[in-house]
């Protein structure tokens, strides 16, 4: 079991807090919208993952967990 | 009449989609009737459930997912749910759905009745969007001789969604259809299935629907008797471009790409295909002998898409082409998601300064830097695309492009399109 990121990119409106609290895991592409890749989330950043979540002014982030690479 | 002794047609004979009669007496007379017991007979439903999945058709709406693995998904839904007809095919260079439901409509509506039976919907909506009114009239001559035949077992009505290229995307069509915005929704899980109301909803696209209006009635072997080994069955396809005879054709899975070309009377040596449809790939002529068929265009990089060729003349410009599709389909963005409603303008603005010979020095890795930031980052798949569609270009006319970038555009890059759009699109 995996955790992973998922942007909502229909509600994502690029406020960008979620890459400011996740550098490791997100970047922002030129016109300031989130890019994930599909890496595991490592422990260390569930934490702030789970305030990314939180903190999204669009509710666009979810956390989900993958039993299985897809 | 003449002979006492009628030869049966050859089985392969048997599943052809065009060409038959269009009324329902002369379809019934051909076909046979629709005998569907809804949620009675399960040997019934088991049978046309084991046809599907031994025919192997796959959805010829674009996404080519396999129909019986969609109908085993759409056969757990509880009762009372809706059968989306898919009419709405926004594609510019594709006909064949306009075709299919003007020349067969009791084909298309009978694979519905059959669908709507296997996972017991209550009704069919056929969509048609606004302004294809021989389309819809055509459907709707079909459904009241159905209405006064008491031919169909659940409803048919017709329903008219805005004519925009994203406007038939599955679940853009099912939100319309709710009376919601009809835009595309973001869907992490597609297993999930699409809601009209409380109740699910089941969208295929016509073609495949008279598909499955013949293998429910015939079984597998006439579809299987069609095609290559890779892929069975006949298919629609769109000829366009440097041809004479513009237009849809049927022709076996796994046709050359030529050969189909050809059914159009090309006027001119062709330089290359735009095969799949504006958000499908250009293919050059060491590859004008593949196979009209998944397996086969995967291998080239390309895709089947919804059943497009269209015809690249010597005398046309691929970069200009490519750059004018890029336009058309930055304008045809449902809107919603940042990295298609920026990034396909901002891409589509580059191809034209390549295509007039005014590139500045970093336009290609820009380009190339954005076709990847682009891919994949829409709640559908229109970005995604645009993507292939301008990487296969950079691909097929990289000596066209060379001479664009050093600022040396080919002579006809002003030349009028030989593409179908609904209005000409300018590169200055």
């Amino acid at each position: 079991m995996t955790l992973h990121i998922t942007i909502d990119p229909v509600a994502c409106d690029a406020y960008g807090y979620c890459a400011e609290l996740l550098p490791e895991a997100i970047v922002l592409d030129e016109w300031g919208y989130p890019i994930v890749d599909g890496r595991p989330l490592p422990a260390e950043l569930v934490a702030l993952a789970t305030r990314a979540v939180r903190d999204c002014p669009r509710r666009a982030i979810t956390v989900t967990r993958k039993t299985r690479a897809s | 009449m003449s002979s006492s002794v009628r030869e049966a047609p050859p089985r392969s004979e048997l599943h052809r989609l065009l060409g038959h009669p269009i009324d329902l007496a002369g379809h019934v007379a051909t076909h046979g009737p629709l005998a569907v017991a809804m949620g009675e007979h399960t040997s019934w439903q088991g049978a046309l459930a084991a046809s599907l999945e031994a025919s192997g058709l796959a959805g010829r709406g674009g996404g080519g997912f396999p129909s019986s693995i969609k109908l085993a998904a759409a056969s757990a839904y509880r009762h009372g749910g809706t059968l989306v007809v898919n009419g709405m095919e926004g594609e510019p260079a594709s006909d064949k759905d306009k075709v299919v439901l003007t020349r067969a409509p009791h084909l298309v509506l009978d694979g519905a009745q059959f669908l709507a039976a296997l996972c017991r919907a209550r009704e069919v909506v056929v969509c048609i969007p606004t302004g294809r009114n021989g389309v819809a009239a055509a459907v709707q001559q079909a459904i009241s001789e159905r209405a006064v035949a008491r031919y169909a077992r659940v409803s048919e009505t017709i329903v008219r969604p805005p004519d925009r290229f994203v406007a038939g995307e599955e679940s853009a069509l099912a939100s319309w259809v709710d009376g919601r915005d009809g835009l595309p929704v973001f869907r992490p899980d597609k297993s999930v299935p699409l809601r009209i109301g409380k109740r699910p909803a089941l969208v295929h696209n016509a073609e495949t629907l008279a598909h499955i209006a013949l293998i429910a009635r015939h079984g597998p072997e006439p579809f299987l008797a069609r095609g290559l080994a890779e892929e069975r069955g006949t298919c629609l396809v769109t000829v366009s471009g440097a041809v004479a005879q513009p237009g849809v054709v049927e022709v076996d899975r796994g046709t050359p790409l030529w050969d189909i070309a050809l059914r159009g009377t090309p006027t001119e040596p062709a330089q290359a295909l735009l095969v799949g449809g504006y958000g499908g790939n250009w293919v050059g002529p060491q590859h004008f002998a593949t196979p009209y068929a998944s397996v086969s265009l995967r291998t080239i990089g390309a895709s089947a898409g919804v059943g497009v060729v269209a015809v690249l003349g010597q005398s046309t410009c691929g970069v200009a082409e490519t750059a004018r599709i890029a336009r058309y389909l930055a304008g045809q963005s449902a809107g919603q998601c940042g990295p298609c409603v920026l990034g396909l303008p901002a891409i589509a603005d580059d191809l034209a300064r390549l295509a007039r010979g005014q590139a500045d020095g970093g336009l290609m890795a820009r380009l190339q830097r954005r076709l990847i930031e682009v891919d994949g980052r829409g709640a559908c798949r229109h970005p995604d695309g645009a993507v292939s569609l301008v990487r296969s270009a950079l691909d097929v006319f990289a000596g066209d492009v060379g001479a664009h970038l050093r600022g040396e555009p080919c002579a006809h890059w002003r030349h009028l399109s030989s593409l179908p759009f609904p209005r000409p699109i300018t590169l200055t």
